[in-house]
């Protein structure tokens, strides 16, 4: 599969998913550290990409979404940001929130 | 020779017209060699970002940019409005809170 078919495919059949270095239980960056910290206080189970481990991923996801940095959180499909907007949403509830509704409309 | 973060400056000062601007330099908080240019976080007011989302904004800066991101390792962005950064205590994110360690 190509790759970009694949990501696509990751982003649309995940609710949330986060493309980041390393693993959530050993982030290797720290924006990709401070990123899925508030992911993982939304209380909704998530899925992740861990693109240190996936060269080709890692290659062409900032074309995928013309978003040229790590670490990248999609949410119903969308690109929301990275570590700065997600922290942000995080500061003011609406990562919570939206994290929350998208996955249980999911279900 | 120009440095990165004279270059950031310049290029988010004709793209935006801050009404003020912060390009911090945080390359020593990171495992690089001394006067390293590699991580950066960048504070923009601008009325420019009126009416755009979050993600408007971090792709305009990401365009203007662009160049610099293919050399640097991270680029740190907080965007605001001015009435945005008055609301905020004119104060980017990031200062970790205050734990009750004060001396006093």
């Amino acid at each position: 599969m190509d790759v970009l078919e694949k990501i696509k495919e990751q982003v649309e059949s995940n609710p949330v998913i986060i493309y980041m270095k390393g693993t959530p239980g050993m982030p290797m960056c720290g924006f990709s550290s401070r990123t899925v910290d508030a992911l993982k206080q939304c209380e909704r189970e998530f899925a992740y990409v861990n693109v240190i481990a996936d060269p080709e991923v890692f290659e062409h996801l900032p074309r995928f979404a013309d978003w040229p940095t790590f670490p990248q959180v999609y949410i119903g499909g969308e690109l929301i940001g990275g570590c700065d907007i997600t922290l942000e949403m995080h500061a003011s509830g609406e990562l919570k929130t939206l994290v929350q509704e998208t996955v249980d409309n999911a279900a | 020779m120009t440095s990165v973060q004279h270059t950031i400056e310049s290029k988010l000062n004709q793209a935006f017209t801050p009404s003020f601007m912060l390009v911090e330099n945080e390359s020593h908080k990171h495992n690089v060699p001394p006067g390293s240019e590699s991580h950066f976080k960048v504070t923009v007011v601008s009325a420019a970002f009126e009416g755009q989302r979050l993600l408007q904004r971090h792709r305009l800066l990401n365009q203007t940019l662009k160049d610099e991101l293919a050399v640097i390792h991270a680029l740190s962005l907080h965007t605001f409005t001015e009435p945005e950064w008055v609301a905020r205590g004119e104060q980017a994110a990031q200062t970790p809170p205050c734990l009750g360690g004060s001396a006093s």
